[in-house]
């Protein structure tokens, strides 16, 4: 259990929330029209005569919204119900041309599911927690209205209006921001796995309205507030933080919590009433008679079923068995897509460069991505999508080290060589000469050299200064312009040294 | 069930129509004989009985997902869009000013 | 040779392909016509003769060269104001939509363009086909052609919804015209004019760009003087639309092929139910009549029962309006059609505004009883418990058909009734579609033929109910009453 808590005056309180996070499912057209999805077009150029709810248009859902609905809701492992129906939400709004929004009330497409967040000492979350998935369904996005354009008006732009979104709901299963804040974050990362949304929240592929209400421990529910289009998980947080001390504010003064839909401003971060939608809520939901139910076969779900990737838990599971990878590297690799897919790729293409089974090389792989690589990507300010080397090229640079050709610190330099150049790794190191030298003749006469000119070290050393035998590799590595193979190195001086 | 003067008013707001003092009174006994009328279903017993979903026995169809496959249906058409707009402005609806 | 506006849809297109005479010659008769009955009838709410003339001329050049010309070639039509039409104004009756020109057409015009068919102009109906005699139109009421025989001059209403296209076909200012059923809206003004017309099963004809009144009823349908000549034109209008969710996927048989009157080993069904206390006499007779010829006609009569008819009314009148407080909520002044914005008016101060500006009486009527039937509390005990009632009804006549294969029944309960009559209470207008109701919530095909006419000399209806996909049935039956009836009578000619 979560100890989050907020003092009041008169004692603690405990916070309640629910999550509805809206993802806009990933497709190429609408769900019901086959106008464009894609982000940031021009105004009004991705409308149908549909979105714009001209008389007499009629909607036809998209299969693959309906696909990609389903696999979601598989990858929680949620129960997908083979027949389901599109209702009818009635309100009056600028951005809702229909005049109602076409969702599912009374029988949505996915039921009962769950997801698993981990364990998080620091930020408050002692144990692994599962946090109830209450449904999700599939429902058309509304339009946008732009305020500043205009001292009098508002505009109006379609484009977003139809497009596909699963609105999935949680259970009031978490009690601290820090727990909220993880849901997100895997259910983010969950369906960037599955491919379902592409999870961009600042471009508002993924918003929550988070539902907060606070209580004395041990008493029921309070009223709840609903914050709408929250944008971030930092966001989401600071909404939950906001929210329960302003209604603990509110209770400990004598007031009532209002059940009522509120905005988030993100500049100071605290939450206001939003009066546009403070209508008397009776939305008169019916069947959409303009369309059938929806039914599902078995081959349909098969399909589904089997074109389900690798979920995070499993990956990270394997991670840790089947490569032997510590959890907290397990973990930074399976955090997202583009990070597990640039390590599998390295994975295979170093296995194979220096014909060894994948877990013989994958903590090789593992630790140079996790420590060297994203570190010099960092530096460069560049993510793994716009990296300036491709996986084969890193892979390369590592079968060098792991061949012995390259020490791991002329790795390094190789790498920024290759940033600076896009130059191979092994060409790089052909032209500068960076082969590491393991030949013990050449080394041995490296190490008279050293140990002749420091007789008084060597002296110290052989009284019992043992010490100072790193000062020798260093200056054996240093005559060596780095390049003596470590190993060597350190062999003959220890028998020189005696 | 019956309406009364409130009820008609409060219909009246949630259907987005603005009607006088005088057309609510007019509205009240008209409603109520329709309202009377219909609840003579009350009398049948479906107790047993499913809604009715399809009319005729139908499966809903799911289409592919193609940008624009048919001009009827896709867009990319903003002036055929705006064509009709009362308030049509810089390639938005026009609409007073929202406040959120 | 007869004048050419008395021709059907038949004989225009055999007379256009056989040379008798030029399409664009039937095209100027029927424009002719339109035009001197405007003011008089107010069938039309916008003629379009040039497009009528334009259709003409594309099958007179066809022709010339020998191309084949379509099931409807050279045949003008009007069509109903509830039907998208390309750039050409599409109102619905109604003053929301006042000025309104759809960038688009609908499935089933654009059908009948591809066909041959030309665009006399836009008809009359009621607003936004919510009416049974055309007095709730923005733009007038429609007239019928007929009048009672008893000497007096009193204006009758021509049905409704599509009232203007019962009103044209009677007083030939055209050979057929389209209409939508929602309710009875293609039989009952129909029977109300001795005209013909067919509701098809829910699903033949598109929805896609026909003006939306209750989703899970409307189905587009043909009027016209004959039974062939419905056949013809349902087959230029059937057929599936990927664009409508509820659109049928099946072949558009070739009705007019196999219409025969013969109704050997047909059995028909008499609905004891739809016998009610205190039935119009005259329609009593014309129903016992529409029996004795299909009997003559082979079939074997038997009686049978749906049980449910009396709660088909108040099963319609939650159900539709409910369907339509929603459908009529995209009217609301921002994409298109009337905006009214009073001084310092806000969004939702705006939308009132429009609606109360925009929408008839009836259409708010509608509205409101939608609105609160479907409205928190209400949704199960008025809804839920119609769509009960509603797959009760549809069971009914499943259970019917088991024993007959069309059902023969009168299609109003009386003949045309006077404008202004039943115009103030709801009630009794609704009435008025007690018979073509329980069809229409089954989504079944059925037709009105005329049978004979009243002891005012008002045209009476005999309305054909037929199985689910059986349009072939109902037709052949309309068409073994039609040939026995021999229907000849006509409005004399007043306006």
């Amino acid at each position: 259990m979560s100890t989050y808590r907020i003092q009041g005056a008169t004692g603690d309180w405990e916070v309640v929330i629910g999550l509805e996070v809206h993802a806009q499912v990933t497709s190429n057209s609408k769900l019901f029209s086959s106008s464009a999805t894609a982000f940031g077009a021009e105004p009004n150029s991705q409308v149908s005569l549909i979105d714009a709810a001209m008389p007499g248009m009629l909607p036809v859902p998209n299969r693959e919204c309906i696909r990609q609905a389903v696999r979601t809701g598989m990858a929680i492992e949620a129960q997908i119900n083979k027949w389901s129906r599109f209702d009818r939400k009635n309100y009056f709004y600028a951005d809702l041309p229909q005049g109602y929004q076409i969702s599912q009330l009374y029988h949505p497409l996915v039921g009962e599911g769950s997801l698993t967040i981990e364990a998080d000492e620091k930020a408050g979350i002692p144990a692994d927690k599962v946090i109830g998935i209450e449904r999700i369904h599939v429902e058309q996005d509304a339009g946008k209205l732009m305020h500043d354009q205009h001292p009098t008006m508002s505009y109006v732009d379609l484009n977003r209006s139809g497009v596909a979104l699963m609105e999935i709901v949680s259970r009031p299963d978490m009690t601290s921001p820090a727990e909220a804040g993880a849901y997100v974050a895997k259910l983010r990362q969950i369906l960037r796995y599955v491919g379902s949304c592409d999870g961009n929240m600042d471009q508002g592929s993924m918003r929550c309205d988070v539902n907060v209400s606070v209580r004395k421990p041990g008493e029921p529910f309070g009223t709840r507030t609903e914050t709408k289009n929250v944008n971030s998980v930092r966001f989401v947080m600071q909404t939950i933080e906001h929210e329960a001390s302003r209604q603990v504010d509110v209770l400990e003064s004598g007031g009532k919590i209002v059940q009522e839909t509120r905005l988030f401003d993100p500049t100071t971060g605290s939450t206001r009433s939003m009066r546009s939608k403070e209508d008397a809520h009776d939305y008169r939901y019916f069947p959409d008679p303009d369309l059938l139910p929806l039914e599902l076969d078995d081959a349909f779900l098969e399909a589904c079923r089997a074109s389900l990737p690798e979920l995070p838990d499993a990956k990270r599971a394997r991670y840790e068995g089947e490569l032997g990878l510590s959890a907290y590297n397990a973990a930074v690799l399976t955090a997202d897509v583009d990070t597990f897919a640039w390590f599998e790729a390295l994975l295979a293409e170093t296995a194979s460069a220096q014909g060894k089974q994948p877990a013989e090389v994958a903590k090789q792989a593992a630790n140079w991505l996790i420590s060297e690589f994203f570190g010099a990507l960092n530096k460069l300010g560049k993510s793994l999508e716009d990296s300036p080397i491709s996986h084969e090229q890193a892979a390369e640079l590592l079968a060098l080290v792991g061949k012995g050709t390259i020490s791991g610190s002329i790795a390094k330099q190789v790498l920024e060589t290759m940033f600076e150049t896009g130059d191979n790794a092994g060409v790089i190191v052909e032209r500068e000469g960076l082969k590491q030298e393991s030949d013990t003749g050449a080394i041995e006469a490296k190490v008279d050299e050293i140990l002749a000119a420091n007789a008084d070290k060597v002296a110290q050393y052989r009284e019992g200064k043992v010490a100072l035998f790193g000062f020798f590799v260093g200056q054996t590595m240093k005559a060596m312009a780095g390049k003596g193979n470590p190993q060597v190195v350190n062999e003959i001086l220890k028998a020189k040294l005696g | 069930m019956s309406v009364d003067t409130a009820t008609v008013a409060k219909i009246a707001s949630l259907a987005r129509i603005k009607v006088s003092e005088a057309e609510i009174e007019a509205m009240v006994p008209e409603l109520n004989g329709i309202l009377a009328w219909v609840e003579q279903l009350g009398e049948v017993d479906t107790s047993q009985v499913e809604p009715m979903t399809a009319v005729i026995p139908n499966t809903l169809r799911l289409r592919d997902d193609v940008i624009d496959a048919d001009p009827l249906t896709g867009g990319d058409k903003r002036d055929a869009v705006l064509a009709n707009a009362p308030a049509a402005q810089h390639g938005f609806f026009g609409v007073p000013k929202v406040i959120e | 040779m007869t004048e050419l506006t008395e021709l059907g849809v038949a004989q225009i297109r055999d007379g256009v392909a056989g040379g008798d005479f030029t399409a664009v010659e039937v095209a100027e008769a029927f424009n002719a016509n339109v035009a001197a009955a405007q003011e008089a009838l107010n069938a039309f709410i916008i003629a379009t003769p040039e497009k009528a003339i334009e259709a003409a001329q594309a099958t007179d050049a066809k022709r010339a060269k020998g191309e084949a010309l379509g099931k409807m070639g050279g045949v003008p039509i009007g069509m109903k104001d509830l039907f998208a039409t390309f750039d050409v104004q599409t109102t619905a009756a109604s003053h929301m939509l006042e000025g309104f020109k759809p960038q688009y057409e609908s499935t089933v015009s654009q059908k009948l363009w591809d066909a041959g068919a030309g665009m006399l102009g836009k008809l009359n109906l009621d607003q936004f086909a919510m009416g049974s005699s055309n007095e709730t139109s923005y733009f007038g009421n429609v007239i019928s052609p007929w009048k009672r025989n008893d000497g007096g001059n009193a204006a009758l209403a021509p049905g409704g919804s599509s009232g203007g296209s019962s009103a044209a076909l009677a007083a030939r200012l055209c050979p057929a015209a389209t209409g939508t059923d929602t309710g009875g809206s293609i039989r009952q003004p129909a029977a109300f004019t001795g005209t013909t017309g067919i509701k098809p099963t829910y699903g033949r004809c598109s929805r896609w760009g026909v003006v939306a009144f209750a989703s899970s009823l409307d189905q587009a349908g043909p009027m016209a003087r004959s039974v062939q000549d419905c056949a013809i034109m349902l087959e230029a209008m059937a057929g599936f639309d990927a664009k409508d969710s509820t659109s049928l996927d099946l072949p558009v048989p070739n009705w007019e092929a196999a219409l025969s009157g013969d109704m050997k080993g047909k059995k028909v069904g008499i609905p004891k139910e739809y016998r009610v206390d205190g039935l119009d006499d005259d329609v009593a007779k014309s129903w016992d009549d529409g029996i004795a010829w299909l009997k003559d006609a082979g079939a074997e009569i038997v009686e049978i029962s749906l049980p449910h008819t009396k709660y088909a009314l108040p099963t319609y009148y939650i159900i539709a309006p409910a369907e339509a407080s929603s459908n009529l909520a995209r009217y609301d002044g921002v994409r298109y059609g009337l905006r009214d914005l009073p001084d310092g008016a806000n969004l939702q101060d705006m939308y009132a505004a429009t609606r109360a500006a925009g929408f008839g009486p009836e259409v708010k009527r509608r509205i409101l009883i939608g609105t609160y039937v479907l409205s928190a509390g209400f949704y199960d005990a008025y809804y839920t418990q119609a769509q009960k009632v509603r797959a009760l009804i549809a069971q009914d006549f499943a259970k019917a058909f088991e024993q007959c294969d069309v059902i023969l029944a009168p299609t109003a309960p009386s003949a045309a009734f006077g404008l202004g009559e039943n115009v103030d209470d709801p009630l009794k207008m609704y009435l008025n579609d007690v018979f073509a109701v329980p069809a229409s919530l089954a989504g079944l095909p059925a037709m009105s033929v005329p049978a004979g006419l009243n002891r005012e000399g008002l045209p009476l209806g005999l309305q054909v109910i037929g199985k689910a996909f059986d349009e072939q049935g109902v037709l052949n039956a309309g068409l073994a009453l039609e040939q026995r009836a021999q229907f000849a009578a006509k409005p004399e000619k007043w306006w």
